[in-house]
């Protein structure tokens, strides 16, 4: 523990980048010639005007010293920032799911949609972006900093670092998202958000890899448990990839239209990389952190084999970035990166499995829990989920399969049978294994209302992905059908109008999985501010390090 | 559950001891695994001649097609319409001669799309005319009663806002489309022109831009539209390659 005598002074990191924030912004919203980009530079500006005040705010307030590290020779952990990152994660999570069924019933019934703000095409990547990165990313950001922290024994590296990462990221998922619906995209799919916000999103992201990395550099355990590899190699690598996919130049600083620097089939290899690997690392890589420690935790049993983590681990983040051509089959991309893509997709559907069973096994001897905590029965199902999708996806890089699928709805069937049944599920039970740990209560509100969520939510997801492998299948099968005269036998529109009953079922599915959500957020708002308070001793040990 | 811990003894992965304790080599020991899949896919593309064929007859988009463009990049209509027809016997015979990779070597980015709640448009250039468009996007189901694409009527009494766009061209220039001085210079008129058939200043608009389409695309407005715009990029989309001279097998050898 450090003892600083000076008195009490401004660090170096309290007001420096907000304020330049502040003044660019204003700068920017007062020269702008296009109304549109007005609001998100007036928002930006608002936003770091706030945080310069709360700054002050919070000097004033705080003692002269930085926070010990350890009081009692127990860690002194932040956790603050977790629990801000949680509860955007849950309003990230209704806001993408609402957006998805509204564009789902926009899809059956098309007079839903509202001009121009509200039509299919501008809510459809606010769909995508806040469920993935809002809802998705949220989560991640706080898992990770709660795994880090838990399986280091060690604070969380920084002061004000860890809120620069977790409000400056929902900041740019709301000018992101709230563009979109005003116009502002490069439409770049998983990487829509404009230069400006992506420029954001940077600053971001690299303090988010120091906070990581600072916080394992005070580890009082030799070895990395194996969760941060998967959470360290998911900020790594979407550093990277976030980079290369969004070199833009922007038209002018009051502008907010930029272009991307490639075009051709470089572009379309950055953008089958960058929407593969969005997928790929974003949603698996971060995802099995989440399970490689709260399965295992909730089981109460150890992970089944650190040898398999390790295979699993370097095999599944090598292979996963070879696949993203694999969307791309009979296009004008060059033949080999498509073989090499299904090559690596197989590849990767074994790794995927090594993990799978890894997971799957942690559970040797505790089978019996899933009968009575459906907080396990979630994380568990969500390892199924991932078995399942990682061999849909490896069957749909084929190329006679992917000739079928590609641009059909079977494509959304596999996405959300991984994003509904994998990602999310994993994201509820750590939600649920959360609230109760960071709220400090006994447990949660409501068992019950927890196996309601599952079973919901499972049948909305079984409702949704039916329905769009039917509908990809009819629909596949339609655009290369023949009549015996030897023409095409169906018309575009009569291929859409054959597809109405399934998007209906498929938007009722994602009804009944909004609904279930919404069981969660009345139980997760009823533990917080209703649940008993745990006893101090009940407090969850110490995660031994792997 | 024997297994659990960190292996000990000389097999390959006590070797991981190394990474597994050491934040430094595991930080470079992942960015090494991510980079070499990357670099293999991407860098060839960058110079193999296969891959970068150039097609007679590509050009730039004019100033109205751009504008067009931005439309259609800003309503997110790649959502539902993809703009690459697969070398696929049935795709073909629907949409016309499968992409070729030079057809979207000046768009930034390219809209290649990957779902088709509608049709590919990557060849609907000259499919329908000018008032089918208009009044397709004014309301859909008036030409297509079974048709879910949303209305954007607003978009044929939207004045178009062409304060920046000799900017955009500028910027696309930087980016690598060969836009000259001459086209830089001339892009507000070559806007106007591009409406306007009986201006002296279409024939130069035709010379800087061969194939371009030259009409008052949506007569619900006098004034130069969004619509008219969207329309322009709509009716050039796939017309600019005469595959009656393109020969298939050059690119097979």
């Amino acid at each position: 523990m450090q003892i600083d005598s000076r008195p009490k002074s401004f660090r170096g990191g309290e007001i420096g980048l907000v304020a330049v924030l502040a003044l660019l912004c204003i700068f920017v919203a007062a020269q702008t010639i296009e109304s549109a980009y007005a609001f998100p530079m007036g928002f930006g500006a608002l936003v770091a005007a706030a945080a310069i005040f709360a700054t002050f705010q919070r000097f004033n307030g705080r003692a002269a010293e930085r926070p010990p590290l350890e009081i009692g020779g127990l860690p002194n952990y932040n956790f603050a920032p977790v629990k801000v990152a949680i509860l955007f994660a849950l309003f990230w999570g209704l806001a993408g799911m609402a957006v998805g069924v509204i564009i789902a019933f926009e899809l059956v019934f098309p007079g839903l949609n509202i001009a121009p703000w509200f039509n299919f095409g501008r809510l459809q990547p606010l769909h995508t972006s806040a469920a993935i990165f809002g809802f998705g990313g949220d989560v991640l950001l706080a898992t990770s900093f709660y795994v880090v922290q838990r399986t280091c024994r060690a604070r969380l590296a920084g002061d004000l670092a860890p809120w620069f990462v977790v409000l400056g990221y929902n900041v740019f998922i709301l000018i992101a998202g709230a563009g979109y619906l005003l116009g502002i995209t490069e439409r770049k799919e998983y990487a829509e958000p404009e230069r400006y916000a992506d420029l954001g999103l940077t600053m971001v992201w690299v303090v988010y890899l120091l906070v990581f990395l600072g916080t394992m550099f005070r580890r009082k355990e030799p070895h990395i448990f194996v969760a941060n590899w998967f959470y360290l190699a998911f900020i790594l690598t979407i550093a990277m990839l976030h980079v290369g996919a969004t070199l833009a130049v922007p038209v002018s600083i009051f502008w907010s239209k930029s272009y991307v620097l490639w075009s051709y089939v470089q572009d379309a290899m950055f953008q089958g990389w960058d929407g593969h690997n969005a997928v790929g690392i974003f949603l698996t890589a971060g995802f099995l952190g989440v399970i490689y420690y709260f399965a295992p935790k909730r089981a109460e049993r150890p992970i089944y084999s650190y040898r398999l983590s390790i295979i699993h681990f370097w095999s599944l983040i090598f292979a996963s970035i070879w696949t993203g051509p694999r969307s791309l089959h009979f296009t004008a991309l060059p033949g080999w990166t498509q073989t090499l893509a299904i090559t690596f997709s197989i590849m990767l559907w074994m790794a995927s499995w090594a993990g799978m069973i890894n997971a799957l096994l942690t559970l040797s001897g505790a089978w019996d829990k899933l009968r009575t905590d459906p907080v396990l029965r979630m994380l568990v199902v969500s390892v199924a989920f991932y078995g399942m999708s990682t061999f849909e996806d490896a069957a749909m890089s084929i190329r006679s399969v992917a000739s079928l699928a590609r641009y059909t709805g079977w494509t959304d069937g596999a996405v959300h049978s991984g994003a509904l049944g994998w990602i999310a599920f994993a994201s509820f039970g750590a939600i649920y294994c959360l609230i109760p740990w960071l709220w400090n209560k006994r447990e949660l509100y409501s068992l019950r209302l927890v196996s309601w969520h599952f079973w919901i939510a499972t049948l909305g997801i079984v409702l949704y992905i039916t329905s769009m492998w039917v509908a990809g299948i009819l629909q596949g099968l339609m655009w290369r059908g023949y009549a015996p005269q030897g023409a095409l036998q169906y018309s575009f529109i009569e291929t859409v109008a054959a597809m109405h009953p399934f998007y209906l079922i498929r938007a009722i599915g994602g009804a009944l999985f909004l609904i279930a959500y919404c069981l969660m957020l009345y139980n997760v708002a009823m533990t917080i501010t209703v649940s008993e308070q745990a006893a101090p001793a009940a407090q969850p040990t110490l995660q031994p390090a792997e | 559950m024997s297994s659990s811990g960190p292996p000990h003894g000389g097999s390959l992965f006590s070797g991981h001891q190394l990474l597994g304790t050491n934040p430094v080599y595991l930080v470079i020991g992942i960015l090494v695994m991510v980079a070499l899949g990357a670099v293999a896919e991407i860098a060839p593309l960058f110079y193999l001649k296969t891959t970068l064929e150039a097609v007679h007859g590509m050009r730039p988009y004019t100033p109205l097609e751009l504008a067009g463009r931005n439309i259609y990049v800003r309503e997110g209509c790649a959502s539902c319409h993809s703009q690459m027809i697969r070398a696929l016997r049935a795709e073909v015979e629907r949409y016309g001669h499968s992409s070729l990779a030079a057809e979207s070597m000046y768009d930034h980015p390219l809209q290649w799309g990957s779902k088709r709640n509608g049709p590919d448009l990557a060849r609907v250039g000259g499919e329908h005319t000018d008032a089918w468009h208009v009044a397709h996007l004014t309301n859909p189901r008036s030409v297509a009663p079974q048709s879910i694409m949303p209305s954007y009527a607003f978009l044929m009494t939207t004045p178009l806002d062409a304060r920046e766009l000799v900017a955009n061209i500028q910027t696309n220039r930087q980016v690598g489309v060969p836009y000259t001085n001459d086209m830089v210079a001339n892009a507000m008129a070559d806007l106007r022109a591009q409406v306007n058939p009986d201006s002296p200043e279409a024939a130069a608009l035709l010379k800087r831009y061969p194939k371009a389409v030259v009409r008052k695309f949506n007569r619900m407005a006098a004034d130069i539209t969004e619509g008219d715009a969207l329309v322009a990029y709509l009716q050039m989309l796939g017309t600019l390659v005469d595959f009656n001279l393109y020969d298939d097998k050059a690119d097979l050898h």
